[in-house]
């Protein structure tokens, strides 16, 4: 019974996965033979790929960022929408509503309102009278990524929100009528019930972001492929230059290992910091 | 007192954040460009549909519209029978073999499918399956497997041993126990990764984008990218083509939050 799915998923997944190691020890441009180089690919990667080494600076940037905002803002409302009411459903499926949504669509609305010329934020910005404030929010090199890492918790908060949510409502409500009892502040009752019994939520939502932010291809693809001056690449949208714009499939393949190994990495230390805080 | 003020604070800010941008995707696919630079978010002065007119007549977008359904339901259709398969066959084997198959599925959880762009690239460029809809279908289908099969397999060993028994010593065969017990058991956790699936195809960009080139084969997320630098700056027209790209999902979802919102989040806590 398993044959069917096994038979697919090793022919499509797991030989291209070791497929893909063989061709990071090649210099290949996909027509003419691969010339084995051994692990060149990776002494270039690692001691003289200037954009490699701001791409994967960017990544780190743009995962600490939207870790911390979505993470923090996803807490947030869920605080806030914990309980089950009207008014909280409705606005926990407004805040959900942008993950439905495609990285594209998403891309297409926040390149109108990022517009420098036309775009509802420059020109609410201009009507107002804060002319300085009306940058060219994509098309500069200060705040192109920062532009893409608000769309980014924009777009994935209420998904967060909604396991936030879910884990919350798993508190035994004695502990805060123990808390109430006590006088404990609002602010206290937070820092000494919810957030520690949030932590294995905490800890979910800080991988899942933290994997989401390594795949965000599409929506810098559809917004800045990159740009301005790779200010916005990402180690998958550099991948894919790399490939499919430069033909040098050897090197891509062995940038793509790296970004494998990158998030073994960073998804294993986080686990040990939040593990030693429970 | 603070609480409060900052509660309704924070909300209200966030719900602007997202109705507003919307409303000026949808006021705006009835509206001329020039209305819509100028005051984004009034109403239109003379409601108009030249929009979904012109993106009708000039566009491939109904084609686009026909690719998404079919590669979508195909592959969410596929990867639902080819994982439930699999997840039944590692809940019932308490063996090796099932062990060995489920660490192989969830080491597709580990490592994110883009890594593979490059050599999948390459073996249906060898294959001929570029450009071909059964290539990406199963593309797809290979890239959901594993989140399907950690999700289904779960379930299925949430059911009690005594279902599977009493059908086993009935005489039923392997199959015959997975198509009448543990299917019909399992229709909420099939339904809700079946919404999560559907939402990750419908929206996907990447695989489309490596395989496809014909712009009569482009699936919706891809045709909007070539609208794009089509239209270059007319969002009247580029609106006009992520509402109807985005229908289906919206329709689906306001029918069906609870399940949308549990499919969603599933994958996400199990992924």
């Amino acid at each position: 019974m398993s044959l069917p799915a096994l038979s697919l998923y090793v022919f499509l997944f797991l030989v291209p996965v070791l497929n893909n190691l063989r061709y990071a020890l090649t210099k290949w441009d996909g027509i003419e033979e691969p010339v084995f180089v051994g692990l060149d690919n990776f002494k270039k990667l690692a001691t003289d790929d200037d954009l490699a080494t701001k791409v994967l600076g960017n990544n780190i940037e743009f995962m600490f960022w939207v870790v911390i905002f979505q993470t923090g803002f996803a807490l947030l409302f869920a605080t806030y929408l914990v309980r089950n009411t009207r008014t909280t459903l409705f606005f926990r499926t407004l805040f959900f509503f942008p993950t439905i949504l495609s990285s594209v669509s998403v891309a297409m609305i926040w390149l109108f309102l990022y517009d420098p010329n036309y775009g509802a934020i420059n020109t609410t910005f201009k009507k107002i009278g804060l002319d300085s404030f009306a940058l060219n929010w994509l098309g500069s090199e200060d705040s192109a990524l920062y532009a893409i890492i608000f769309v980014q918790v924009w777009f994935h908060t209420g998904q967060m929100m909604v396991i936030y949510i879910a884990g919350l409502q798993q508190i035994p409500a004695e502990l805060y009528e123990a808390a109430n009892v006590d006088g404990a502040s609002r602010w206290q009752q937070f820092k000494s019930v919810t957030w520690p019994m949030a932590l294995p939520t905490s800890a979910v939502v800080v991988a899942y972001t933290t994997i989401q932010s390594f795949r965000a291809f599409d929506l810098v693809y559809a917004t800045t492929q990159g740009g301005p001056n790779n200010e916005t690449s990402i180690l998958t949208t550099m991948i894919f230059q790399t490939a499919f714009n430069e033909f040098r499939f050897g090197y891509a393949a062995s940038q793509s290992i790296i970004m494998v190994i990158m998030i073994f990495l960073i998804t294993g230390l986080q686990k040990r910091i939040l593990r030693t805080r429970y | 007192m603070i609480y409060k003020a900052s509660r309704w604070l924070g909300l209200t800010i966030f719900s602007m954040l997202i109705v507003i941008p919307t409303a000026i995707v949808v006021l705006g696919t009835f509206k001329t460009d020039l209305e819509i630079y100028d005051s984004p978010m009034a109403l239109p002065l003379n409601w108009t549909l030249d929009n979904y007119r012109r993106l009708l007549d000039d566009g491939e977008i109904l084609t686009n519209f026909k690719n998404s359904v079919f590669v979508t339901s195909l592959s969410v259709l596929i990867t639902l029978i080819l994982a439930s398969m699999v997840s039944f066959a590692i809940a019932r084997m308490m063996n090796v073999t099932g062990k060995v198959l489920f660490v192989l599925f969830s080491l597709g959880l580990a490592i994110p499918g883009q890594v593979n762009i490059i050599p999948i690239y390459l073996l249906f460029n060898d294959l001929g399956l570029t450009n071909t809809y059964h290539g990406l279908i199963a593309v797809n289908v290979v890239a959901t497997l594993p989140i399907s099969v950690f999700i289904l397999t779960s379930f299925f060993k949430e059911i009690p041993n005594e279902m599977y028994e009493v059908a086993s010593i009935d005489g039923a065969t392997h199959f015959k126990v997975y198509r009448s017990i543990a299917l019909p058991l399992s229709k909420p956790a099939l339904g809700a990764t079946s919404i999560f699936l559907f939402v990750i195809c419908w929206n996907d960009l990447l695989f489309p984008l490596l395989l496809i080139t014909e712009s009569a084969k482009k699936t919706l997320p891809l045709a909007l990218l070539d609208y794009r630098g089509e239209y270059a700056t007319s969002f009247s027209m580029i609106f006009t083509a992520v509402l109807v790209a985005s229908v289906p999902m919206v329709i689906m979802y306001l029918a069906m939050q609870k399940s949308f919102v549990a499919g969603l989040t599933a994958g996400a806590v199990k992924g």
